[in-house]
């Protein structure tokens, strides 16, 4: 069909600004303004994909975001699945097709922008129809801070699809004055094309902003295309209208059957008629409108249907004067067309007869359904309105009212009129005072005649053939020989679920309307059964012969639109994924070729590859360095804690499982902590620096959960002990000097000092300078070299770097990783926190029992040790692993089992490899394991499967170089 | 998004918050004198009720302090919250 | 002995031309190496003398600071904790602020620690510089909520910061190792505020 569909004149469009577009391959024009929807309307087109299921041909039904038929794939100007035709504005160059069902995500990266920001404000107004905007502009006037969301390219809401009169003037003008005045109010923010989508608790809503994508290739880059708005108000006005209803009868999913209310937005929005010639099936007195406005058009309006025996008789004249006819009584029972809607099958409810009308557009309403998913989603009770066949808010809520056709009342002038009592309530429960009242405009709207009647589906037993036809049972388009495909009453369009599917729900046993809802996938689609939820919940009612009144409806959650992930994820993407932190030295780093890993949060040098160097030839030269001449890495990363106060020995007692209080001024000790389970959680050495204070370091992972350990007991158990913890991890440069030359190295850089044994002991620290820079030194070894742990304000710590690089070239000073220190550390047998252990390990499955004092009376963890579990001797062991064949590396992780073959499932596997290196010093690979009965299976051969070979091990104990220590002094 | 009211702070959104467990859990004072069982109890079980519910919470983004809190577990609504040193208030 | 100033180094070394790119909507710039001391201080008696020494009343409300001028300078006084304040001063301070409050407090229970180069600063001003704060900061900077003198330690993005509302400005004390993602991130979402966008 190629005919134009457009209307000489009307519209909110731009007549003079046409928009070339393809669909499904078709070169089409719209114009500004228009939806993709309207846009395929204005060009004849409704058919826009086929059925998940059975491959019907299905159109565009709705005018919003409750359409569940059709979705679109966008290819351009961005690629994007799964979008409804009616919420897709035109631009220039849009290419977009039906979708089936599901959409495919593009394979390029997303080059958009995505974006979030905060908003607070005293009065959240979502929704900016004649409801919401009197809300908003009451509230505005009060001086309150004030924001406005509508998900709509404009304000007007449901004005938008009309051509009402307030007082004497188009209802635009209404709009267009409100909408001037709020925005000229100082702190009011107003928002379009902005979609309310997640109703939170404490006033928090979160709200998804389309800020580009109307824009097209005109899209400015540096934009975010989309905007989460996270608000946060005090009081919310929720006035996000209402959805029409279908009602379900046989075939009633051609292209060209649509919700009446859709029509009339197509008319007075877009200047498109739906079609040539019109049919009406509706249950109220809304649907005369549409009839009546698209005759007023110049479409063809040949007959209007009403279920109720009793219609309106104002409404039925103007029909007459229009030449509409008005059945009243009688129902569509079936339509036939492929493609496109050709004809109607009508008849009396309840009768025998039946005519055939040829239309090709038949317009539908069953009703309202009040739009109270943000409402719900707040907790908010809903209630069975029997008179509108539909949920409305059951009770307000303290901080947020539902008003206008979201609350059930469907009156223009009500609509307004409740906006601002809602404004003034809000106002006032916020803490503010009203100021001028908003003057309510008399309407000229038609008023309703005649209660509504709810009608879920046309009764069994109507007639569904024209008299004088053969019935043929049918076989729907497509897919064949699926019992349920015979039935073509759809209750979800989306989900091709049918009034069958409902049945065999309820036949099946299930009451809940979750359960049927599970069972039947309805309301599971992109649409989260706008339009099918209610109808599918009256249909259960009718075969349970239950009242809707007295059953529990189903829970609204968020969104309620689809959010894309990428706007969820704004820009925590790419390098702002997650917070790198650095350390001070980290440009010199990067400058000389590291290659880094992630610890926590942190990227760590991992090794410095030399020309064509991988890591494994990086960490042999690294480590010899480091056990033969003189080597360097940078330690900033580890935790440190200042603690302080008279106390400060007392506290560290109990958090330590050794002894500290005995630390002499001047001395460093090496300290394990534990959970009160007895557990290992951190390790890392204790300096004393005075009588009252101490410096602790831990792990680079846990620094701040120490911390927060600490002032946790601090706080909440021992408030008495007199003691502070402060963080100063990045106010210290932390360099350990390392290897046999190391002391030659630091003696030409602090003259002040005597680096000798005798006079710088093992585990004792020094102020003084270094290269000029005041210095704190800790003689503390995690590769059993001599080492010197050199400490400085971390604005010099880049100097002090280069300091020792220079003074060690003659040395052939060495910077190294991680990967080398942990090479390092583990020939020594040093395990690590978080890497040899997992939180169910304690200091003497570690082999560590000297690290647990005896003499103190409690210490955190100490009762734990004693439990029966902790006493098991098939505990987990740390040991050491020597592969027999010394060129094969096991895999971290790796388990271990007792035989040299794989015996059938389930395979004892006795630990677990939790460090694996080559090791320059051994010539050879080395483990640590954690085994059961480890200690007592020294010596013992266990095997490793690695893919398909199983590697023999030999187990040992934990150190494997300089077993006697003699290395440390140098 | 919920708010959590620092005693110190005023509310603030709940990912500046640490959760601390069950509040007025003593430790101890003298863990030796413990049975294994009674040691147990105190290290691993701890109450979950259906209702008001006293929880320690850290303002760990915040100001670090730990405070108490009497939430509801049904609505997740904070009923009262107070010092670690304070008596555990009367909420309905 | 100190250190050579010249080979000091602050975290944001080097991007003082890239933070300038937001001006004129925001105005975005590092203050490296202000002294910063936090103190501890349950003990009240000896709260005058500490006042004496920085030329400033400690700060008595919670998630506000205090400033004034000493002996030692313009101070400003945090509020971090019921007993906790973090000290901030000219650059080069550090040392003769740390022991002169150590004086003040003598044997009474506080603490007083260098945290000189924990943190680095950075200052933002501008029309703009509220609404890029509110593109990662869930705080109401509005006026009537935050004003002049307030101070809160929150999050900013995905980092911890110290956040003062001085009189035309807003200054943001991040940690030392967050310094180069926080830079980052308020450039990536100040982009839609520059007047030529890169
Ligand atoms: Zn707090």
């Amino acid at each position: 069909m190629t005919a134009d569909f457009r209307l000489p004149r009307g519209g909110r469009i731009d007549r003079d600004r046409p928009l070339r577009f393809t669909f499904n391959g078709r070169s089409l024009t719209g114009r500004q303004g228009d939806t993709l929807a309207s846009a395929l309307l204005a060009n004849g087109v409704h058919q826009v994909t086929t059925s998940i299921k059975y491959g019907r041909p299905r159109g565009i039904m709705a005018a919003g975001v409750e359409e569940p038929n059709a979705l679109v794939q966008l290819a351009e100007p961005v690629s994007e699945p799964m979008l409804t035709a009616t919420t897709v504005e035109l631009c220039d160059g849009l290419v977009a097709e039906g979708l089936v069902g599901h959409g495919r995500l593009g394979d390029e990266p997303d080059p958009a922008r995505y974006d979030s920001k905060h908003a607070h404000c005293d009065v959240l107004v979502i929704g900016a129809g004649p409801a919401g905007l009197a809300a908003a502009l009451t509230a505005a006037r009060s001086g309150a801070r004030v924001v406005v969301v509508d998900d709509q390219s404009a304000a007007g809401g449901s004005l938008l699809g009309r051509d009402d009169y307030l007082d004497d003037r188009s209802s635009d003008a209404w709009v267009r004055d409100v909408v001037a005045e709020l925005d000229a109010t100082p702190d009011v923010l107003r928002l379009d094309r902005t979609t309310a989508f997640g109703a939170y608790q404490d006033g928090f809503v979160l709200a998804l902003q389309r800020r580009t994508d109307h824009l097209g290739f005109d899209a400015p880059r540096h934009v975010a295309r989309h905007r989460i708005w996270r608000i946060r108000a005090t009081q919310t006005v929720i006035a996000t209208g209402a959805h029409e209803r279908p009602i379900v009868f046989d075939d009633n999913d051609r292209p060209g059957i649509m919700l009446a209310g859709a029509a009339r937005t197509y008319l007075h929005r877009y200047g498109v008629q739906v079609g040539k010639r019109v049919g009406v099936f509706t249950t109220n007195d809304s649907a005369y409108v549409a009839a009546i406005e698209l005759a007023e058009a110049g479409i063809d309006v040949p007959v209007l249907f009403d279920a109720r025996q009793d219609v309106p008789q104002r409404l039925r004249a103007e029909c007459a004067a229009r030449g509409i006819d008005v059945y009243p009584g009688h129902v569509v029972t079936g339509t036939e067309g492929r493609d496109h809607l050709t004809d109607v099958h009508i008849g009396p409810v309840g009768g025998e007869r039946c005519d055939t009308v040829g239309c090709d557009t038949l317009l539908v309403s069953g009703g309202w359904n009040p739009a109270v998913h943000l409402f719900s989603q707040l907790g908010g009770q809903l209630r069975y309105a029997p008179s509108l066949g539909a949920y409305v808010p059951a009770e307000a809520l303290s901080s947020a009212r539902v008003v206008g056709s979201a609350a059930g009342s469907f009156e223009l002038m009500a609509c307004i009129e409740q906006g601002a009592e809602a404004g003034r309530a809000a106002l006032t429960a916020a803490g503010f005072s009203p100021g001028a009242d908003v003057t309510v405009p008399v309407a000229d709207t038609r008023p309703d005649e005649v209660a509504a009647m709810v009608l879920w589906r046309v009764p069994e037993g109507a007639p569904k053939v024209p008299l004088g036809t053969e019935y043929v049972p049918k076989v729907p388009f497509g897919t064949a020989g699926d019992d349920n495909s015979a039935d073509a009453r759809f209750v979800d369009l989306q989900r091709d679920a049918t009034v069958s599917d409902v049945l065999r729900a309820t036949g099946a046993g299930l009451r809940s309307l979750e359960h049927v809802k599970r069972y039947t996938t309805i309301g599971t689609a992109h649409d989260q059964g706008k339009t099918s939820g209610m109808v599918a919940a009256g249909i259960v009612a009718e075969a349970l012969g239950e009242d809707l009144a007295e059953r529990r409806p189903t829970t609204f959650r968020p969104p309620y639109t689809s959010v894309p992930f990428a706007a969820l994820g704004g820009r925590d993407r790419g390098e702002l994924y997650d917070p790198v932190r650095v350390t001070a030295l980290h440009d010199w780093h990067v400058a000389h070729g590291a290659e880094f890993e992630d610890v926590g949060q942190w990227k760590r040098a991992r090794h410095y590859p030399r020309y064509d160097e991988d890591m494994h030839a990086a960490v042999l030269r690294e480590c010899r360095a480091a056990r033969e001449g003189v080597a360097l890495m940078d330690a900033s990363t580890l935790g440190k804690i200042d603690v302080q106060g008279p106390d400060a020995p007392a506290l560290l007692d109990m958090l330590y499982t050794n002894m500290m209080s005995t630390l002499k001024v001047g001395r460093i000790r090496y300290g394990v902590m534990c959970g009160i389970d007895g557990m290992v959680i951190d390790d890392g050495t204790v300096i004393r620096l005075a009588d009252d204070r101490f410096l602790l370091t831990t792990t680079t992972g846990n620094a701040a959960m120490v911390l927060d350990w600490i002032e946790e007991w601090l706080q909440t158990e021992w408030p008495h002990l007199r003691v502070f913890a402060t963080s100063v991890t990045e106010h210290w440069v932390t360099v350990p000097l390392v290897g046999p030359r190391s002391r030659d190295v630091l003696a030409a850089l602090a003259p002040d000092i005597d680096v000798s044994n005798d006079a710088f002991g093992f585990m004792t620290w020094q102020d003084t300078t270094v290269a000029g820079i005041p210095a704190r030194v800790c003689r503390i070894s995690f590769s059993g070299e001599l080492a010197y742990e050199i400490n400085v304000n971390a604005w010099h710590g880049l100097a002090l770097w280069e300091a020792l690089i220079e003074a060690g070239e003659p040395y052939g000073i060495t910077p190294y990783g991680t990967e080398t220190m942990h090479v390092l550390r583990a020939e020594k047998g040093y395990p690590i926190v978080g890497q040899d252990t997992d939180g169910t390990v304690t200091p003497q499955d570690l082999g560590m029992s000297w690290a647990v004092s005896k003499k103190k009376t409690d210490f955190i963890g100490k009762r734990s040790f004693s439990r029966p579990e902790n006493l098991r001797p098939d505990r987990k062991h740390l040991v050491g692993l020597l592969p027999a064949d010394p060129t094969v590396p096991l895999p971290e992780g790796g388990q271990i089992i007792e035989h040299d073959y794989v015996p059938e499932p389930p395979v004892r596997a006795l630990g677990h490899v939790t460090s694996s290196y080559d090791s320059a010093a051994l010539g050879r690979t080395f483990a640590f394991a954690l085994l059961r009965s480890g200690r007592e299976r020294v010596g013992e051969k266990l095997y490793v499967p690695v893919g398909d070979d199983l590697v023999a091990v030999t187990v040992t104990d934990t150190v494997f170089y300089d077993k006697e220590g003699a290395r440390r002094d140098g | 998004m919920q708010l959590i009211p620092c005693p110190w702070c005023g509310p603030r959104e709940e990912v500046e918050f640490h959760y601390g467990g069950q509040a007025h859990v003593a430790y101890p004072a003298e863990p030796a004198e413990l049975s294994d069982e009674e040691w147990a109890s105190f290290v691993f079980f701890r109450d979950n009720p259906r209702g008001p519910f006293a929880e320690r919470w850290s303002h760990a983004a915040g100001c670090r302090r730990w405070f108490n809190a009497v939430r509801d577990t049904r609505s997740y609504e904070l009923l009262a919250v107070y010092r670690p040193d304070q008596e555990r208030p009367v909420t309905t | 002995m100190t250190a050579d100033i010249a080979t000091r180094r602050s975290p944001l070394d080097g991007w003082t031309s890239r933070l300038a790119e937001l001006a004129p909507a925001v105005r975005l710039a590092e203050r490296p190496f202000v002294s910063q001391l936090t103190l501890r201080l349950p003990d009240s008696s000896r709260a005058a003398a500490v006042s004496t020494v920085l030329g400033v009343e400690l700060p008595s409300a919670p998630c506000t600071f205090a400033k004034g001028t000493g002996p030692h300078g313009p101070v400003e006084v945090c509020w971090l904790g019921p007993d906790e304040y973090l000290v901030l001063a000219q650059p080069g301070l550090q040392r003769t602020l740390e022991s002169a409050l150590r004086a003040a407090i003598g044997d009474a229970h506080g603490a007083v620690v260098d945290v000189s180069a924990q943190r680095t600063t950075l200052t933002l001003s501008g029309p703009n510089a509220r609404d890029l704060l509110a593109h990662g900061c869930a705080v109401d900077l509005h006026p009537s909520v935050s004003p002049t003198g307030t101070c809160v330690q929150t999050l900013l993005a995905q980092a911890g910061i110290i956040l003062l509302v001085r009189e035309a400005e807003f200054v943001v004390l991040v940690r030392a190792s967050f310094a180069t993602y926080l830079a980052a991130w308020l450039l990536d979402a100040g982009t839609e505020y520059r007047e030529q966008p890169t």
